[in-house]
């Protein structure tokens, strides 16, 4: 069951997720695209919280927007950016942020960062692209491996993110709060 | 926090946001069932009808529309020219898309953030025979919406400490710090709840509700 204090914390990180869509992109220097920061929120939401607190968290978020938030980066919001052709992606943030925690919660309880690496890789990018690929194939009616292909472009960039939530997670951990299963 | 709910006076906007999201979903079966291009204009028709009844914009709708059209184009365009597919196809695809995200669109802009919030909650009632409780859901998404403002101004607020400090591209120094407030603020906020008498064992469910601890 959740505790007053479990419900905050879902919350908070529901609106870290719309915060970080409304705050400037962050400028990285030696990439040319600057980075939003909405998938790295999604791992956090998992590394941190778990995996129930966290899949709530994103959910959370994901509700909003479909109520009519403009929470997706560029100011983007309802049901019909959610339905739009890289709807998936968004849509599978929840199951992301569920299995990164549960992963976290078996595979990257301490502060090891190549661990939290590990972890927010395999729910962050792999679970978000299982989720947005098959849906740019169904809905979109995109030929799998030219779905598959143009996700790639944006590989890089997510695997920069899985670094930052692994630094930024084992620098949580290390700060010692909230261990991930208080 | 305003939503991207842009209020008229009109049947639309009036009609409950049940009936409006059961409304999309059944029309968004029926276009995709429908062969070629009258599903397109079908939902186009009914788009069009629901824009002039909701007294919407029709330029603010439209610039809705933008962002996935022209996505759908270049997808789409990359697609016939690589496998040589008819262009003709490529163009019912991408209108019966975009006149779905239209209707999408529509419901978004008529109605209130809210009134979604209640329906959601009333959904969530649906699933309580599984464990899930929409009194909890719903005040998480209430709280959520409150804290939007707050955490955007905490973001802000580090990064500008950050650059003050010439720290800016270290992105550790950015998230540690916002994370480590966003955790202490949990439990000055978990306070303020229990102390204006919120007690999570109230709704219905057999929860000790000990403060600081988690029971899996």
């Amino acid at each position: 069951m959740l505790s007053t204090r479990d419900l905050v914390l879902c919350a908070l990180f529901a609106a870290l997720l719309g915060g970080l869509g409304m705050a400037p992109p962050i400028p990285l220097g030696f990439l040319p695209v600057p980075i939003t920061a909405q998938t790295l929120g999604v791992m956090l939401a998992g590394t941190i919280l778990g995996a129930r607190r966290g899949g709530i968290a994103a959910l959370l978020f994901v509700l909003l927007v479909a109520a009519g938030l403009p929470l997706l980066a560029g100011g983007r919001g309802g049901i019909g950016a959610l339905m739009g052709p890289t709807g998936g992606f968004v849509l599978a943030w929840p199951v992301a942020a569920f299995i990164t925690g549960w992963l976290a919660e078996r595979f990257a309880t301490t502060a090891n960062p190549i661990r939290l690496f590990a972890v927010s890789v395999l729910g962050g990018i792999l679970v978000v692209y299982a989720g947005g690929i098959p849906w740019l194939w169904l809905v979109a009616g995109l030929p799998i491996d030219k779905a598959v292909f143009g996700s790639l472009a944006f590989v890089p960039g997510d695997l920069i993110k899985a670094g930052i939530a692994a630094v930024a997670a084992s620098g949580v951990r290390r700060a010692g709060i909230l261990p991930i299963h208080a | 926090m305003l939503g991207l709910y842009l209020h008229r006076e009109s049947v639309i906007h009036r009609l409950p946001a049940g009936v409006k999201l059961g409304g999309l979903l059944l029309v968004t079966m029926v276009v995709l069932a429908l062969p070629g291009a009258w599903g397109a204009l079908a939902a186009g028709f009914i788009g069009a009808a629901a824009l002039v009844t909701a007294r919407l914009p029709a330029g603010r709708v439209l610039a809705e529309l933008r962002t996935p059209v022209v996505m759908l184009t270049l997808l789409f365009g990359f697609q016939s020219l690589l496998a040589g597919g008819g262009w003709e196809e490529t163009a019912v695809a991408i209108a019966r898309f975009a006149a779905l995200i239209l209707l999408a669109t529509l419901v978004t802009l008529t109605t209130r953030v809210m009134d979604m919030v209640d329906l959601f909650e009333w959904l969530f009632g649906l699933l309580r025979p599984v464990g899930v409780n929409p009194a909890k859901m719903a005040l998480m998404l209430a709280l959520t919406i409150r804290f939007i403002p707050l955490l955007g101004d905490q973001v802000r607020e580090v990064r500008m400490a950050q650059r003050a400090r010439g720290v800016e591209r270290n992105i550790a120094a950015l998230f540690v710090p916002l994370l480590v407030k966003i955790l202490t603020m949990a439990d000055d906020l978990t306070a303020a709840l229990e102390a204006r008498g919120y007690d999570p064992a109230d709704s219905g469910t057999k929860e000790t509700g000990t403060k600081n601890s988690t029971q899996r």
